[in-house]
């Protein structure tokens, strides 16, 4: 057991680097995305600033500071300033309960690879971000503009009209772990079957079919391609933040490539065995490697994000909504129901 | 364990002192020249007529509601899951019985045309 006092300082010092972290992840996916969808549209993406361009996420920061960051006289300021910190907010506390590693001792200090290890971690995620429609909500409503409008209200009814089948999809992977802890979950997927299939929830627990509604739901709850309709630029400008210029609008942007990294973690513990993966090597080598196997899965998952966005068309409303209320909401139904018969047939 | 939980407070106090700052930086050295033009609301350069918090599609209401009965049904499946190899035959025909009341009324409100967006 730690001391009070250096429970906290470990505390703050694991925040401190895993927001420098995780901001900086969210720049360089910034910085991915555009690399990627440039080559897969035959251009280049960024070049001009530092090699390969990788000094342009820096260069935008600047920017965003250096820009005018007007506020209308029509928005109603409290809430049009409240906003985007909700979401933002919102969209950063989620990588709190996010496990990445084993236990590590580092002088004398024995502590998890993770800010706080809570029995209750995937509740957590899944509360927090759901509070980030508040500040999609508010935004839409609070700068009293059409578009502005119109952009909230269709970002709000499909992450709540999406939320049910994430819910649903998550409910099989908890009925096999039997723990709502991040860390148990990932531990009960070490090993192999057959010899030399990894024991993932998506191979071993049978949760295939869970792995691509929550994925796609996922996709829907970010409000990614091909459910980027609340900001479908060829009707709606740019949904509910039109109305937001610089940092502000920086803070919403921040915010949906945060979001989007929490998904791919969440995605990566629950079906994809977190950070299980061959170890091998000096003690040195045997510490990192878990963290580097779970941030080769979290990458990829990104990378899957902007594959997608560089490749399918945008749906149209009602097509999005039939296909979340009518194919996926069953669907999980029936995965749920399935994956309890299975599992008390086996036990 | 109670403890466990502090660091979640720490670090929504850390990002929400963190979050302002860079507005607050980008006070002191943004410009700041707003004309007419600039802050009228954004409508593709036509000036915007009649007010912008009018009537909208009723759908969005009943989406909201879909969403907090289904969203409930969830919750109550979230321990129910959790405890699933503790309860054993009783917990999965008592949950089998509420799915079965749940999806009567999810095929009610497909019948009476909820679910269509038109």
């Amino acid at each position: 057991m730690l001391s009070i006092e250096t429970f906290v300082v470990v505390s703050v010092i694991k925040i401190v680097i895993a927001l420098f972290v995780l901001l900086t992840a969210v720049a360089y996916t910034v910085w991915l995305e555009r690399k990627v969808v440039g080559h897969i549209q035959n251009r280049w993406g960024p070049t001009r600033v530092g090699p390969f361009g990788l000094l342009q996420p820096l260069a935008d920061g600047i920017k965003f500071i250096f820009k005018e960051d007007l506020t209308p006289p029509h928005v109603y300021k409290p809430l049009y300033i409240a906003a985007p910190m909700i979401a933002l907010i919102c969209a950063l506390t989620s990588i709190a309960v996010i496990p990445i590693g084993n236990w590590v001792t580092i002088g004398g200090v024995h502590t998890p690879l993770q800010i706080t290890d809570l029995n209750i971690g995937l509740l957590i995620i899944l509360g927090i971000t759901s509070l980030g429609v508040y500040g999609v909500a508010l935004a839409g409503w609070s700068s009293n503009s059409k578009y502005s409008l119109l952009g909230g209200l269709r970002a709000s009814a499909q992450m709540v009209s999406y939320e049910v089948s994430l819910g649903l999809s998550l409910i099989g992977v908890l009925i096999v772990a039997g723990s709502f802890s991040l860390r148990d979950i990932v531990d009960g997927q070490g090993g192999h079957f057959w010899g030399f299939i990894p024991k993932w929830n998506i191979f071993y627990g049978g949760q295939f079919v869970a792995f691509f509604i929550y994925l796609i739901s996922a996709y829907a709850e970010t409000n990614r391609v091909p459910f980027d309709l609340p900001e479908a630029e060829s009707e709606l400008v740019a949904g509910y933040h039109t109305e937001y210029s610089a940092m502000k609008f920086a803070m919403f942007f921040m915010a949906e490539y945060a979001n989007m990294i929490t998904v791919a973690c969440v995605a990566s513990l629950l079906f994809l065995g977190g950070w299980h993966g061959p170890v091998f090597g000096p003690p040195i080598l045997q510490a990192i490697l878990p963290v580097f196997w779970f941030v080769l899965r979290v990458f990829g998952f990104l990378f899957v994000y902007i594959w997608v966005r560089g490749t399918l068309p945008r749906f149209r409303y009602d097509q999005l909504m039939a296909f979340g209320w009518k194919f996926l909401l069953p669907l999980a139904i029936a995965n749920l129901v399935i994956t309890a018969l299975v599992v008390a047939w086996r036990a | 364990m109670p403890q466990n939980y502090v660091p979640i407070f720490i670090f929504i106090a850390v990002v929400a002192v963190m979050i302002p700052l860079p507005l607050l930086l980008a006070k002191l050295v943004r410009p700041e020249n707003p004309s007419k033009a600039k802050l009228m609301p954004y409508e593709c350069g036509i000036d915007p007529v009649d007010n912008s918090r009018g009537r909208y599609t009723v759908r969005y209401y009943i989406v909201a509601i879909l969403f907090v009965v289904f969203d409930v049904e969830t919750i109550f499946l979230f321990p129910w899951a959790v405890k699933f190899k503790a309860f054993g035959v009783f917990g999965l025909v008592e949950m089998l019985v509420f799915l079965a009341i749940l999806v009567v009324g999810y095929i009610w409100i497909w019948k009476k045309g909820a679910l269509e967006w038109i």
